[in-house]
């Protein structure tokens, strides 16, 4: 029987590590400092198709609870905030990224990792998640605070795309928030500087595009999952700013350095898969680990593109800025666009990035990603012979972790693949002599 | 004259064991004509009606469908509707159907959406975003685009052109059908002993199943003989329901939340079937009047997010202008808009002082002891505080 390699534990820091660090640890002082000394008004927004280049263009702080949230959890200090917020009546079905966020909101929103600061706009980007807007709503009620809709038309038509009317629809709202912006600010908006910063998208976009394209590449030069991860941060946090540029120039030279030494995360790079669904961070590492034992790496992730898909080739585009943005939102992220045209992405990564598997990772808390992932799992079994995993735990809530449940899912999925890896390659050789 | 007792008996019977019969029956009637199968929680079954076609509710399958494919498909967390609807496709129950209509109320229900157009490529599956912008000028022209885009899909579905006249014809008669079932509520309001939750609640929900023009004559029918009905008021407290506003709790559980001690004033079930708090004009553009009526006078939802007034406040002054004396909360397993509107709402009734109990349910649930006797404990504490 094919032996696992006991106890790989994959410990990667490169420069990009060190500097992500760095630069996150400035935009928490930076929360922080808002938060403690009134320096700089603070932001609310989501993750998905953000419009962080508005809020930069004002000088605006951008503050993301999700990124609060799942800092809590991989910290391992979410649940006493969850359970506060159960406490006052949130469900024991209620996504835990909300309640952490309810309980840590409604406490001195202080963090291991920053002081949350109130916020002086709460900007509820709707794109696809519809708990997004019970999150803000209920903040907004919390804090008595002025709540913005952005509503982003979900891609229905057959053709994927939006509409004009969608476009426009997104467009004018851009605007309202521009004015609101304004008045938040006592500044007229500086529509040179906007075009800078989405010029600077641009850029960041062309390279974050450039690195996942590197996970082609046999070995892969990073895992598209767990290192993935690590640049998301940077990509919403400080996309559009200078530092933002530089960060993605030194990942980009990085990995290309990695492909050309032909090295990968792992000794070894026994199997390659796609991931589909969010990562568990209150047990990050403990979950790579069960899939480094095996030699395996993730060649791409849907997860890495709820902020933003730029693989396909979508650019920003600085001479119609707040059309490029509107154009992020509604179509070039993975939450707005439909099941179905998911299912695609994933095919295409599969087909593209020369995957051996697909594993899906189900959380309760996140239905706009799980629901239904079971007719996933049919589509590429049945109809594409895709190998697929299905395992499920939590993005937040650390009570939906079972290790020793999901190293036996794991072992026995890539067990399974190795003996077929070796019928293949028997085969091959059989049909050689 | 049918009588209304009868009448109801009958409707209930039928909606305990295959609601959808209603429909497929009618169907084999007609069997030239199209129907589209609505998901909860609002549809503007105009359009669909205008067009020539039936629009059907399809609520979920209540207690009576056993689901064995759909739950390895949609994970266990995931409500019971969401299952239920997708096992009625997959056992081929909703063959009779043309077309079928989801928009976004929820994360679930939007890939459901999805699912059901990967599996049923016969039936034509249109998705309705609405808008969650209320304050926007522009939100109107948006609404407008995305009915006129519905609208032509349904043209190509029905292969009939739809005049602004027949759209208002449609809107007149789902405006009577409206008003007909705001008459019924308003009877349970101020006479709870002479209407019950279980009559009101069928004779609202054949709504969903038949053609308006029947259910019109069936209300005409029926609401004479309530209003003749002098029942002597029992011993209960009087109570607003709120939370069950797309999966529908099963017909006795209904039966035992009264009978444990309640009238119900008001509650949110079929919400999307009575969805606004007034006629929809018929003069002018009707698509522009649909759009608007929408956005400016439509009920207040856990699927509609409106920025202009909290949720709360719609609670709790239908709670003081019913004259209640407490809220019951009946939110749907997994449901997440409800259960984070329960947040807010006990935040709210806990500031204003108003007694309330959050009970929970499932479309498939057999067994209703546990809800009557939280009731019932609910109920006497209140009676003898």
């Amino acid at each position: 029987m094919a032996q696992a390699a006991e106890a790989v534990k994959t410990s990667y820091q490169g420069q990009m590590h060190l500097l992500q660090k760095e630069m996150m640890g400035r935009y928490f002082e930076r929360v922080t400092r808002a938060a403690e000394k009134g320096d700089g008004k603070a932001v609310y927004m989501l993750i998905s198709g953000n419009p962080v280049e508005l809020i930069q263009a004002f000088d605006l702080i951008p503050v993301y609870p999700e990124i609060d949230a799942l800092q809590l959890a991989v910290k391992k200090s979410a649940l006493p905030f969850i359970l506060k917020a159960e406490e006052l009546g949130y469900s024991m079905d209620n996504c835990a990224y909300v309640k952490a966020d309810v309980g840590l909101f409604l406490g001195d929103r202080k963090t291991p990792f920053a002081t949350i600061p109130l916020p002086s706009l709460i900007l509820c980007n709707y794109v696809g998640c519809n708990v997004y807007l019970q999150w803000f709503e209920h903040l907004a009620e919390y804090c008595d605070g002025q709540l913005y809709n952005l509503d982003i038309p979900f891609l229905r038509d057959p053709s994927g795309q939006p509409s004009p009317e969608d476009l426009a629809y997104v467009v004018r709202q851009l605007e309202e928030v521009i004015e609101i912006c304004e008045k938040l600010t006592g500044k007229k908006l500086d529509y040179a500087r906007l075009k800078e910063i989405v010029s600077r998208s641009s850029e960041t976009g062309e390279m974050w595009s450039r690195i996942k394209g590197l996970t082609k590449n046999i070995p892969s030069p990073f895992d598209a999952y767990f290192d993935s991860v690590t640049m998301m941060a940077p990509l919403y946090c400080l996309r559009g700013t200078e530092d933002g540029v530089r960060f993605f120039e030194t990942a980009l030279k990085e990995m290309e350095e990695k492909v050309r030494m032909g090295t990968g995360p792992l000794p070894e790079e026994r199997f390659r898969f796609v991931i589909e669904g969010p990562p568990p961070w209150p047990y990050l590492r403990t979950f790579r680990d069960l899939f480094s034992k095996w030699g395996a790496v993730a060649v791409a992730s849907t997860y890495s593109t709820v902020g933003g898909l730029w693989e396909f080739g979508f650019r920003h585009d600085a001479n119609h800025p707040l059309e490029s943005i509107a154009q992020h939102m509604l179509q070039w992220n993975v939450t707005n666009r439909n099941f179905l045209q998911r299912y695609q992405q994933i095919r295409r990564y599969v087909e593209e990035w020369h995957a051996d598997a697909l594993v899906i990772h189900s959380v309760k808390s996140c239905r706009l990603f799980s629901a239904g992932q079971g007719d996933m799992r049919e589509y590429f079994t049945k109809e594409l012979n895709v190998p697929t995993m299905l395992i499920e735990s939590d993005i937040e809530d650390p009570r939906y972790f079972s290790e020793a449940q999901l190293k036996n899912r794991i072992d026995a999925f890539f067990e399974s693949l190795e003996h077929k890896k070796i019928l293949r390659a028997g085969a091959e050789a059989g049909g050689a002599a | 004259m049918t009588n209304v007792e009868s009448l109801i008996a009958h409707y209930r019977e039928v909606l305990e064991s295959v609601p959808l019969e209603l429909a497929t029956d009618w169907k084999k009637q007609h069997p030239g004509k199209k129907l589209v199968g609505c998901y909860p929680v609002y549809t503007p079954v105009e359009l669909i009606h205008a067009a020539g076609m039936l629009p059907v509710g399809v609520i979920g399958a209540g207690n009576r469908l056993e689901i064995a494919h759909a739950d390895s498909r949609f994970q266990s967390f995931v409500c019971s509707i969401v299952k239920s609807t997708l096992e009625l496709g997959l056992t081929d129950r909703l063959k009779f159907l043309d077309g079928m209509v989801f928009h976004s109320i929820c994360d679930p229900a939007r890939n459901l959406a999805s699912v059901f157009t990967r599996n049923f490529p016969d039936l034509m599956v249109e998705y309705i975003h609405f808008p969650q912008n209320m304050t926007s000028p522009h939100t109107i022209d948006y609404m407008v685009s995305e009915y006129k885009r519905l609208n032509t899909s349904y043209e190509q579905l029905s292969g009939k052109q739809v005049t602004d006249e027949a759209l208002r014809q449609s809107i007149a008669l789902y405006n009577t059908q409206r008003r007909l079932v705001r008459e019924l509520y308003a009877i349970r309001r101020a006479t709870p002993q002479n209407l019950s939750t279980v009559e009101c609640y069928v004779l609202t929900r054949i709504s969903t199943l038949l053609p308006p023009e029947q259910h019109i004559a069936i209300l005409e029918e029926a609401i004479p003989q309530l209003r003749q009905r002098n029942e002597k008021p029992k011993d209960r407290i009087r109570v607003v329901l709120e939370g069950s506003f797309c999966e529908q709790p099963p017909i006795e559980l209904l039966d035992g939340l009264e009978s444990a001690g309640c009238y119900i004033l008001d509650d949110d079930f079929l919400i999307g079937w009575r969805w606004f708090s007034e006629d929809i004009s018929t003069e002018g553009d009707p698509i522009r009047n649909l759009a608007n009526a929408y956005i400016n006078h439509s009920v207040y939802s856990g699927v509609k997010h409106d920025t202009r007034e909290p949720k709360s406040k719609h609670l709790i002054d239908k709670f003081r202008e019913t004259g209640a004396a407490a809220v019951l909360i009946l939110a749907a397993k997994f449901c997440e808009p409800a259960l984070f509107d329960y947040a807010l709402y006990k935040r709210a009734l806990e500031k204003e002082g108003i007694p309330h109990l959050c009970l929970e349910f499932e479309e498939k649930m057999w067994i209703f002891d546990k809800a009557r006797t939280e009731v019932e404990t609910f109920v006497e504490s209140m009676l003898f505080e």
